[in-house]
């Protein structure tokens, strides 16, 4: 990589106007216009740069040094997403080497990690070298993980990655490995139904249902106000939501929930949902949600009169859903 | 319940081009045409976009935009489906959509459509749900949505459905309030809603609000002033907005403002934006708050210029 490529500290505290190699330019300012509708004030090191790279930009030169300036530009202001064009222009130009590219995407999300340009150009990047760069795509959204293990964007990119570039072999360690440090990690929770129903290697959602319902069901009883495992443990009966009702670690985990008097609002949830599917609860169930009871309700009809009660508790263990429980008692036949 | 500092949002709007040392402006640059449709749009809802000169803005917009069609977040930039929507947005604000050549805005759009149905944001290739309602809004508020294969279109976004009945930026990705946005209103757009699930969505959306009565985004996140419009705007295109405690989130937008300078932060006590002030003035709005002029959930643009668009004066 020559120097003219990277920005080193010294070079950067040069003004672009005393440059040797900047010397042939006449920067162009910024025209808002004579009333700008939202004008802009200016840093001055920041208004010189961009006023350079609208002289290289108008010029179109697709040239080593203006490549530098891309990055100084980048560097000062990743959201601008014309400047993140012209370097792909120039990259193109000059058949730079994409490797260098990774560094510098890499750089630039050190501080800039929910930005939009970065991760397309990290695509754009990634696309142009293939499967050789799986397993730095792959190391690349870890390293973001670690720091935000919710990145959208890295969780998007990182998708992105497996289903064109491959690397499925350590997905499903992967999220279990952030599940441990965070099971309350939706992310990682969704990427493991993405990797459980996508994933070439493991057979499918139905040969994998019954260790995954077994890992969500442990999941729930650790921390039952836990939403994800909730809706992971729906999601593995996708389009068979019979086997769901019929599943009996769906009952039982509801009802170790209720017995172990944790926080049951996702519990007295989908025993709701199970009983308007036709659920017949045992005497068990009925007793733990009976136990928790309001006065004066007493299930005369085990299966309406159930829900009923449980549509009530819920309205008071989750006041802020109040119309929701309410409008769950008013569909009950 | 706090003060509605209205009058200070409307100087604040106002007073961002006052500004000579803020360096927040500068990065902002690449994006002002967003930046003008979130101010303008709180204007109007405020009651107050008679306060800008219409003229200037017009012919500012027009500068940004390319021989494509499409325009750019600002003059010089290049053009992007994200700045094409927030300048017929513009327009139709000031009822000036007839200064567009209406087709060649369409053709830009229609061009950035994929073959699986999905959009692009510009020439470069990046495919995300939120491209599919940038178009099919554009295109719907110019009345041209012949001009994009809605069928396609439609048949993208509901493959972007996840079994939490939310929807994510591509097939498979996440389910997130920003995202599911997009893909109802366009759905809604397109009249499509017939594809979600809304009683599941619906409790999946009022599950957003946490204790302090704000809204998060996904499970186990932060509440941000931001999701008052991308959660409330999806409930209510579902017809579940109730399902929220509505009182409390209008307590927690008041918290975010800064009622001495003006302006609305994604939660209380930090700095404000524009960003995060058109979202809680636009969740106000659809919380019916009293000094707010109604919005349409599936537009962002108020009701009175959405009729205008669609049934004339």
């Amino acid at each position: 990589m020559s120097s003219s490529e990277g920005e080193t500290e010294r070079d950067a505290q040069v003004p672009l106007f005393a440059r040797p190699e900047w010397a042939d330019v006449v920067p162009i300012p910024q025209d808002d216009g004579p009333n700008p509708v939202v004008p802009i004030a200016y840093k001055d090191d920041f208004r010189e740069t961009m006023d350079y790279f609208r002289a290289v930009f108008k010029a179109n030169e697709l040239s080593h040094r203006s490549l530098a300036l891309t990055s100084l530009a980048i560097t000062l202001n990743s959201g601008n997403y014309t400047i993140w064009q012209f370097r792909r222009r120039i990259l193109e130009a000059i058949d730079s080497d994409m490797h260098f590219e990774l560094e510098f995407t890499e750089q630039i999300a050190k501080t800039n990690s929910k930005n939009y340009q970065l991760w397309h150009h990290r695509r754009w990047v990634a696309e142009k070298l293939g499967p050789e760069a799986t397993e730095g795509e792959l190391k690349f959204t870890r390293k973001i993980f670690c720091t935000d293990a919710k990145n959208y964007h890295a969780w998007s990119h990182r998708q992105w990655v497996l289903q064109n570039l491959g690397g499925w072999k350590g997905e499903l360690d992967y999220c279990q490995k952030l599940l441990d440090e965070d099971i309350f990690n939706n992310s990682a929770w969704n990427q493991r139904y993405f990797v459980v129903t996508k994933s070439p290697l493991l057979g499918g959602l139905i040969a994998m249902r019954d260790s995954e319902v077994a890992y969500a069901v442990e999941s729930i009883k650790s921390f039952p106000e836990n939403e994800s495992p909730w809706r992971y443990l729906r999601g593995l009966y996708k389009d068979d939501i019979v086997s769901w009702v019929n599943d009996p670690r769906v009952a039982s985990v509801c009802l170790d929930v209720l017995e172990a008097k944790k926080n049951c609002v996702f519990a007295l949830t989908t025993l709701l949902d199970l009983l308007c599917l036709g659920y017949n609860p045992s005497q068990e169930l009925i007793d733990a949600v009976s136990g928790m009871g309001l006065p004066d309700t007493n299930p005369t009809r085990p299966d309406c009169g159930l829900a009923e009660l449980i549509c009530s508790i819920l309205g008071q263990e989750d006041p802020m859903r109040t119309n929701y429980w309410t409008w769950r008692k008013s569909q009950l036949t | 319940m706090g003060e509605f500092a209205a009058d200070r949002h409307v100087k604040y709007i106002l007073s961002v081009e006052k500004r000579k040392d803020d360096f927040e402006s500068v990065v902002m640059e690449h994006l002002r045409l967003n930046g003008a449709y979130w101010g303008l749009t709180t204007l109007d809802l405020l009651g107050k976009l008679d306060a800008v000169d219409a003229d200037e803005v017009i012919s500012w917009i027009m500068q940004c935009q390319h021989e494509s069609g499409g325009f750019g977040g600002n003059i010089g930039h290049d053009p992007h489906i994200l700045y094409t929507l927030s300048a017929v947005q513009v327009l139709a604000l000031f009822d000036k959509l007839n200064v567009l050549d209406v087709n060649k805005v369409a053709s830009y759009i229609s061009s950035l459509q994929n073959e699986d149905g999905s959009f692009s944001g510009d020439m470069w290739g990046e495919v995300d749900t939120r491209f599919s309602y940038i178009a099919i809004c554009c295109i719907s508020i110019l009345q041209r949505l012949d001009s994009i294969n809605v069928e396609r279109a439609v048949n993208y976004i509901v493959s972007c459905k996840n079994v939490d009945g939310g929807f994510g930026c591509t097939p498979g990705g996440e389910s997130h309030a920003g995202q599911i946005f997009c893909c109802v209103g366009a759905l809604a757009i397109t009249g499509s809603l017939h594809h979600v699930d809304k009683d599941l969505l619906g409790w999946w959306l009022c599950e957003r609000q946490v204790k302090s009565g704000g809204l998060n985004g996904r499970p186990e996140k932060l509440p941000d002033v931001c999701y008052s419009w991308w959660v409330l705007s999806s409930l209510t295109m579902i017809d579940r907005v109730d399902w929220i405690d509505g009182q409390k989130l209008v307590k927690f937008i008041l918290e975010c403002q800064d009622t001495e300078n003006g302006g609305i932060s994604d939660r209380p006590d930090d700095a404000v934006d524009i960003y995060h002030t058109y979202f809680g003035v636009a969740g106000l709005s659809l919380l019916e708050f009293p000094g707010v002029k109604a919005i349409d959930p599936a537009y962002a643009l108020p009701v009175d210029v959405v009729n205008r668009i669609f049934f004339g004066r």
